[in-house]
């Protein structure tokens, strides 16, 4: 066995002048790289197909709309922010995400007051009153929507979205769902044959159309294909909860497709799917996070739920388009969903103490 | 006998949800374990376990050596403290731990020269050898006893007295012992190091633990970042039934409760222990100190503690007495370098922060993390988005932004709706959430909320 000296007593605990720059916190000490601010991001540069099949379309309107959402919605919200005396909060990007998302659900043909009335009932209505981000209860870019939607009835509905002398060929066309809505009317009164019916309609609106956009509709809706791509972005992101868009196709493409076998509608699932503004609504708009339930199995369910609802309005109401009607009757549903879906904690709850 | 050749063609078993912090253990990994020269002065604490504290056994100016005992533990959940060192015991006084708590302890002071120290020392805590064979003399309640009067107790960091754990139940019996070498955390690489150079004692260990319990498996469970621990254990392992399991790496595989369901698929009950669903679960440490306990018949008196970090000089790792203080281990190293800005007592995602290195190194220590202003730079809090990032990675599968919710209202009863008490506290919610909120030190809030 060896036997050695202990070392002299050196100055306890050396170099105690960085300890004072030392700062005691709770743990965990390691955080990941993400932020708020940069889901937004990552949400922007998800719209940016469709932004660019709306400009390539609708030209100068597309521009002019979307462009005039996002600066009202930014000066709302700092107006907001400077009443209720608080820091600004314009740098997180939200108010940025809601003004585009509210410009691409407008029509073409919707004059500048829509969009600024739109915009400040988005972020008025939607957001601050409730408190700000991460307090609404409801989509603030639907709120906004639902609120010019009824109160400029004629602005916003089917025939607004019709011009024809327009130049732009598309804006002379019906959009599909309103087309298919008229002749399911004349269908029911005898007015024209079945087969006919549907064979103008697969010519009028092939599936390729709608996967390109070729077809006329609100800004942002029409091309399928750009929609999936910023829609499978935002998913592989974990940006927007996969469960949500997962659980609205499940139900139109359920209910959609019985339907059309019951002749209620002319268009089959498929057709559904690519038209209107589901998959627009299903990757951008159901997915805001805020408004959408906290657990795997509350987003399925309320997917499906929103399903459900856009495809009994698209069938049965005057609206040949539903989606905004339809998420925010589902976001009124969350607080309920959530207090449903409480997961299990592993293990099982503990025993009640008594 | 294990067989990693085929176990690599299977997916590796691993546990629903968690995160995957950077690991950065390259800092410290390749670092063999040095002996600390023995310094001036340590201080046992007489609470260094879960249970009761012990009662000082020596008065002041008493000469001790190398493994007497200097508190003794009356209950049974207790474990007894030994002196670290030969010396002189100075007159019994308070210290602060880790986690804040202020106990008694006994100092003491070094002798001119000590009787193991240097190679020698690891020789006789780690060294020689260790035979697998000839183990069924020991009888289980003999090596629990062994464990007690060794002071045995849980060297993950849970520092719960280890013969409690052996205690038999005839309602509750064992069928597998497991030994966690996970060593999940970040940063820390005492138990790596163990494993490539002591496997041999962590075998002998754990088929002790075996006995102990009553058990007929036993399986030693490590992630895949080990590759080259998983090879030596598995040589150490040659000939004897000792069974090796490979995670997927992912944080935090090493937490028991993780660590049963990706070994066996079992769930431990809310609230309940390993040992509700016949498992008992040791560490690779505690699984070595137990083999030297009954073996050599030697106390814990010494163990690995990693010194690591992007702010501290040199990471190393060290086998140090209980008692010397954070300071000297980091002076050891080096120093703290400029950017230094935390100094954590464990791994960075579960550890306590000191602000004050005079604080005593205890059984459960496992390593020192001192991380870097960049790397603990938080973002500004904001408001909760209710993104559901914090309720995807929640290895217990809570919602911890209610829970964050309920603290801040004072909402008990929201707090018990969401299961509260449930959480193990791993910071897997706060390391992911977008907005900076900390989520962690709020559900602790919550907790005592429900109590």
């Amino acid at each position: 066995m060896s036997q050695s000296k202990p070392p002299e007593p050196a100055e306890p605990n050396a170099s105690p002048a960085i300890l004072d720059a030392v700062r005691v916190a709770p743990s965990p000490h390691l955080s990941d790289v993400l932020t708020t601010r940069r889901m937004m991001v990552d949400v922007i540069i998800a719209l940016v197909p469709a932004i660019a099949v709306a400009v390539w379309i609708f030209r100068w309107y597309a521009v002019v709309q979307v462009g005039l959402c996002v600066l009202v919605c930014l000066a709302t919200e700092a107006a907001f922010c400077l009443m209720r005396r608080k820091p600004t909060s314009v740098g997180d990007y939200s108010a940025v995400v809601t003004g585009l998302i509210l410009g691409l659900s407008l029509p073409w043909s919707a004059p500048w007051y829509i969009a600024v009335i739109g915009s400040v009932a988005a972020i008025g209505l939607g957001k601050a009153v409730f408190g700000g981000l991460g307090c609404n209860l409801f989509n603030p870019a639907m709120v906004g929507r639902a609120f010019v939607m009824l109160s400029f009835a004629r602005e916003l509905g089917a025939s607004a979205y019709v011009d024809a002398q327009s130049k732009l060929e598309i804006l002379t066309q019906a959009t599909p769902l309103s087309l298919a809505k008229q002749f399911a009317a004349q269908l029911a009164e005898g007015k024209v044959d079945a087969e006919l019916v549907r064979a103008q309609l697969q010519s009028a609106e092939s599936i390729w159309n709608l996967l390109a956009g070729w077809v006329n509709g609100s800004l942002g809706e029409t091309s399928a294909v750009a929609l999936l791509i910023g829609g499978l972005y935002l998913c592989c992101r974990r940006v927007a909860a996969w469960q949500i868009p997962v659980g609205i196709f499940a139900a139109v493409l359920l209910f959609a497709e019985l339907g059309y076998w019951t002749n209620v509608t002319l268009l089959n699932s498929l057709h559904h799917m690519a038209a209107g503004s589901l998959l627009f609504g299903a990757f951008f708009i159901a997915t805001d996070p805020v408004s959408s339930p906290l657990t795997g199995m509350g987003r399925f369910i309320f997917g499906l739920g929103i399903g459900l609802a856009v495809v009994v309005i698209r069938l049965f109401s005057g609206y040949p388009e539903g989606f905004m009607f339809a998420v925010l009757l589902m976001n009124a549903t969350v607080p309920l969903i959530n207090r449903w879906t409480i997961p299990r904690p592993f293990g099982g709850p503990l025993p009640q103490r008594g | 006998m294990s067989t990693i050749a085929e176990r690599s063609r299977r997916k590796r078993a691993t546990f629903a949800r968690g995160v995957h912090p950077a690991e950065h253990k390259q800092l410290s990994a390749e670092a063999p374990v040095d002996v600390l020269p023995t310094p001036p002065e340590v201080r046992i604490a007489l609470q260094q376990h879960l249970g009761a504290p012990c009662k000082a056994a020596v008065k002041a100016k008493a000469e001790v050596a190398i493994g007497d005992v200097v508190g003794e533990a009356d209950a049974f959940v207790s474990a007894p403290v030994h002196a670290s060192i030969d010396g002189t015991v100075v007159r019994p006084a308070t210290t602060t731990l880790p986690n804040g708590r202020h106990v008694a302890c006994i100092p003491i002071r070094a002798a001119e020269t000590q009787t193991l120290a240097g190679r020698a020392l690891w020789d006789d805590v780690y060294g020689g050898g260790w035979p697998q064979d000839g183990l069924d003399q020991y009888e289980a309640e003999a090596i629990a006893a062994a464990a007690r009067s060794a002071g045995l107790v849980g060297m993950g960091g849970a520092a719960f007295p280890t013969h409690v754990k052996f205690a038999q139940n005839p309602e509750k019996p064992i069928d597998t012992l497991l030994v966690n070498g996970c060593e999940c955390e970040p940063y820390l690489t005492a138990d790596y190091r163990l494993m490539l150079e002591a496997p041999k004692a962590i075998v002998t260990g754990a088929l002790l633990a075996r006995r102990a319990v009553g058990a007929s498996d036993v399986l030693i469970g490590i992630e895949d970042n080990k590759p080259q621990a998983v090879e030596t254990l598995q040589q150490a392992a040659e000939g004897t039934d000792v069974r090796l399991e490979v995670f997927k790496t992912k944080y935090p595989q090493g937490g028991e409760k993780q660590l049963l369901w990706a070994a066996l698929g079992r769930e431990v009950p809310g609230g309940g222990l390993p040992l509700d669903v016949g498992v008992v679960v040791v560490n690779v440490a505690t699984a070595a100190a137990l083999a030297r306990a009954v073996l050599r018949g030697k106390p814990m008196t010494h163990r690995i503690v990693s010194v690591s970090g992007a702010g501290v000089q040199q990471p190393k790792n060290l086998l140090v007495p209980i008692g010397v203080s954070y300071g000297e281990l980091i002076d050891y190293c080096g120093g703290l370098r400029p950017d230094a800005a935390r100094v954590v007592a464990g791994g960075p995602m579960m550890g306590f922060t000191l602000g004050n290195l005079d604080v005593p190194v205890t059984k459960g220590t496992s390593g020192i993390t001192v991380l870097t202003q960049a790397e603990v730079q938080r973002r500004a809090e904001t408001t909760c988005v209710r993104c559901g990032r914090c309720v995807d990675t929640c290895p217990m599968r809570l919602v911890p932004t209610r829970l964050a919710l309920a603290a801040r209202a004072n909402n008990v009863g929201l707090a018990r709706r969401y299961h509260a008490a449930a959480c193990m506290e791993c910071g897997c919610c706060a390391y992911v959430c977008p907005a900076g909120l900390p989520l962690v030190q709020l559900i602790r809030l919550a907790k005592v909320m429900v109590q």
